[in-house]
């Protein structure tokens, strides 16, 4: 994986937040939650012998990953049709806000826009308030996921074809799996979900909504009644928890669990347990509300902050955490490992994030067989 | 030809995690044959409202319709010895299993990969599940829309000091069906290399972490946790959702930087305000954004949503309707890609099956087959994948193994 970047440095560098929130070429820590296993060189596609260089690399790679406004890559001479003339087994990934067909294709968009355009905004938030965002940006990560995944999906198909092609992502369309089922409702019944805060929806047919998300002690839980084997002893475990701890379960004691039926439970019988339920997730911490629901086989969770999920024990004992090096310098650093194990191994972190250009000399005069001098001179010429 | 052609995928399991990972595959050309039982219907089909009509029923839940298009569906009984038999017969002739039990209840089911594998050393087997299949939470039940908040993402949804949102469903289920599709995808890609199959262990919960890498590494690197900021962004300004004509109509609309600011207060109007020495720079328009929203949105009010969309894109300025879910059916931009793709399905009529984010442009998705009425295709699997006769699929249904 060879990220190319224009001689100035990838404007993902300066993306907050940074590492003693101090501003830095090495510094962006979105910048190296995304590039770890890289190895990176500098390359002005602006000049011809740029894009020289770059059609070199393309000669010999099995796919490249671009995500220009739509149309700037021809423009450059660089298009699909150019780099498969070059290399028929190239896959080219282009992603995009919108993808790079529609009216619009070209319109800037940040997160924000581009959560609003895929239906997440409209979903979250409380009903009297505007529809809200996630603070930490979404769409780079689902657009960027559905990227590999379109990607290899082409590599399997030229496993049996011989030839590479054009993948079209949107990011839209990526955040579109995001929401569910929730335009189903539409298709289907012509009816419109709407935000609900802390509520579950599309769960029942009586207009019912379950709590999700409840206050406790030390910040919130997520916790709902449910239907199904496990709600049903989750409902049950709940009775019998709060009624060692000395709780009043009020309407909870009265239902029959193994008859109820989220999806027919009338909204005054829902409003009326989840009055009892209230009162008692508000004594427990998150972290004995967790513990709780382990040892009880619960359905349910906390609220977890980040500081959570760097202690949790799950991760820990599974290896998830692997270490990288600090790119500013200095120590390694603890780092979300890879997503899966494959025949029971984690694929391994070997790199950090590439500083700017940090590869040239092992990529251009190693790999494409420039000269020492050559790369000097491309160097002095700005293009790397 | 398609992507995914010639390769035959069985699944096991229900719900979204396992079974859409099998849907981008089957939309991509794969035969994706999904193992259903009548004694252990998958939720989405009994559980989960929209119904056609409203009236519940198997084959009336629009969620099951929605996630399983393209793919076929056998009914087997894993309860029974002739059922399992079955279904290891078929995983000897398919390329790939996907299934998302709870740790465990596939190898009880005598399915495991160790079983499965030595008759057939190329298989690519994906086991997704809540957190995994070791560890000393592996075995705790759980759903997606409670593993999202596990994994942080409800924490970092709403407004500063206020009860957390939710967004709408099972969140992080997605974001695992991306991960478990890349994963069956690389692995079929080194077995093209190698022969070998590969086992492949997946964690919900792992790949809901992926997503939190930046907060994640804030927190470790400079001891900051991150929490919900409404629509707020660290330096651009105005950055939010504002209120438009009409009912519940709203746009989102961002302003980085002072050249984008000059050409938005251009679009409207140069108001007095915007002279003001409180919104001269990106700092002072930070610390006043309480004022600054509330100005904005008394200019975004007296518009349609249109209106403001239309005259702050002639701007080049970001801005974007915030799509309903009636929105998303009409957006010009998904007509595009004909994201929607009608399709005919015997008992819910006309509807429409949602196209795969990415586009292989050589061998687009084709999306011709509602998803399948339970047990549509058992003379089609029994028959001619298994090559049993009429009388040994009457039989079998006589011993209850197609139940």
């Amino acid at each position: 994986m060879i990220k190319v970047e224009p001689p100035e440095g990838d404007p993902g560098r300066r993306l907050p937040p940074f590492a003693g929130d101090e501003l830095g070429v090495d510094r962006s820590l979105t910048w190296l939650a995304g590039n770890v296993n890289k190895r990176g060189i500098t390359c002005n596609l602006e000049m011809e012998s740029g894009r020289e260089l770059f059609r070199r690399l393309v000669a010999g790679a099995d796919a490249a990953i671009e995500s220009f406004t739509p149309g700037e890559l021809d423009g450059l001479g660089l298009g699909y049709e150019a780099l498969a003339a070059i290399n028929p087994r190239l896959i080219l990934t282009s992603i995009t806000p919108f993808g790079s067909a529609g009216p619009h294709a070209a319109a800037p968009a940040s997160d924000l826009e581009i959560s609003a355009s895929s239906g997440g905004l409209w979903l979250a938030g409380d009903p009297d308030g505007p529809p809200v965002r996630t603070t930490l940006p979404q769409s780079p990560s689902w657009a960027g996921m559905c990227a590999a995944m379109g990607t290899l999906m082409a590599v399997v198909a030229r496993d049996a074809t011989g030839r590479g092609q054009h993948v079209d992502v949107s990011a839209q369309a990526s955040m579109i799996t995001a929401i569910s089922h929730a335009p189903v409702f539409w298709d289907l019944l012509r009816e419109e979900q709407v935000r609900s805060g802390p509520y579950l929806t599309g769960r029942s047919v009586t207009g019912a909504n379950y709590r999700m998300i409840w206050p406790c002690r030390d910040g919130y839980v997520a916790f709902a009644l449910y239907g199904g084997p496990a709600g049903r002893h989750t409902s049950k475990q709940l009775v019998a928890w709060m009624e060692e701890l000395g709780a009043d379960p009020g309407a909870m004691k009265t239902v029959d669990w193994d008859s109820f039926e989220v999806t027919t439970a009338t909204p005054e019988l829902v409003h009326q347990l989840e009055e009892a339920i209230g009162p008692f997730l508000l004594k427990l911490t998150r972290q004995e509300f967790f513990k709780g629901v382990v040892a009880r086989n619960m359905l349910g969770y906390p609220v977890a902050t980040v500081e959570d999920i760097w202690q949790d024990e799950q991760l820990v004992a599974r290896g998830f955490h692997q270490e990288v090096a600090a790119p500013w310098g200095g120590d390694m650093l603890p780092f979300p490992g890879s997503f899966a194990l494959f025949d029971g191994c984690r694929p391994v972190l070997r790199r950090t994030a590439p500083r700017p250009g940090e590869h040239n000399a092992e990529i251009y005069c190693g790999e494409l067989g420039l000269t020492p001098d050559e790369l000097v001179a491309l160097r002095e010429a700005g293009v790397v | 030809m398609s992507a995914c052609a010639g390769l035959r995928v069985i699944e096991f399991g229900g719900f979204a995690a396992g079974p859409v990972v099998g849907k981008h595959m089957a939309n991509y050309g794969a035969e994706v044959i999904r193992v259903e039982s009548h004694k252990a219907l998958d939720g989405f089909r009994t559980h989960y409202p929209p119904y056609k009509d409203n009236v519940p029923g198997i084959e009336r839940a629009g969620i099951f319709s929605f996630f399983n298009d393209g793919k076929r569906s056998v009914t087997l009984n894993l309860k029974t010895a002739k059922g399992v038999e079955l279904a290891r017969e078929l995983v000897a002739k398919a390329d790939v299993v996907v299934e998302n039990f709870t740790p465990g209840t596939i190898s009880r089911l005598g399915l495991g990969y160790d079983v499965l594998s030595a008759a057939n050393p190329g298989l690519v087997m994906l086991s997704t599940c809540n957190q995994g299949q070791t560890g000393p939470h592996a075995n705790h039940p759980g759903f997606g829309s409670h593993l999202t908040s596990l994994a942080g993402f409800t924490h970092l949804l709403g407004f500063p000091g206020e009860t957390p949102s939710l967004l709408y469903g099972p969140y992080i289920d997605y974001i695992a069906v991306g991960f478990g599709t890349i994963a069956v995808l690389a692995a079929l890609a080194r077995r093209g290399k190698t022969g070998k199959g590969c086992y492949i262990d997946l964690s919900q919960y792992e790949t809901g972490v992926q997503f939190m890498a930046p907060a994640l590494l804030d927190y470790f690197v400079n001891g900051r946790v991150p929490t919900r900021a409404g629509n707020r962004h660290p330096s651009a300004v105005p950055h939010g959702v504002f209120p438009c004509s009409g009912d519940d109509r709203w746009v989102a609309l961002s302003v980085a930087g002072d050249a984008d600011w000059q050409r938005f207060v251009e679009v409207l109007g140069w108001p007095v305000w915007a002279g003001e020495p409180a919104f001269a720079t990106v700092q002072a328009r930070k610390e006043n954004e309480d004022r600054l929203e509330e100005l904005v949105a008394s200019w975004t009010r007296t518009l349609s949503r249109e209106a403001v969309v239309e005259k702050l894109r002639a701007a080049g300025l970001r801005v974007y309707p915030v799509n309903s879910m009636a929105d998303l059916f009409s957006d010009a931009e998904l007509q595009a890609r004909q994201t929607w793709r009608p399709v005919e399905h015997p008992v819910q009529g006309k509807i429409h099956a949602a196209a795969p984010p990415f586009t292989l442009m050589s061998t687009p998705p084709k999306q011709d087959r509602p998803a399948p009425l339970l047990g549509a295709d058992n003379s089609y699997v029994l028959g001619e994948i298994l090559g049993l006769t009429e009388t040994q699929i009457e039989e079998l249904a006589g011993e209850g193994v197609l139940d």
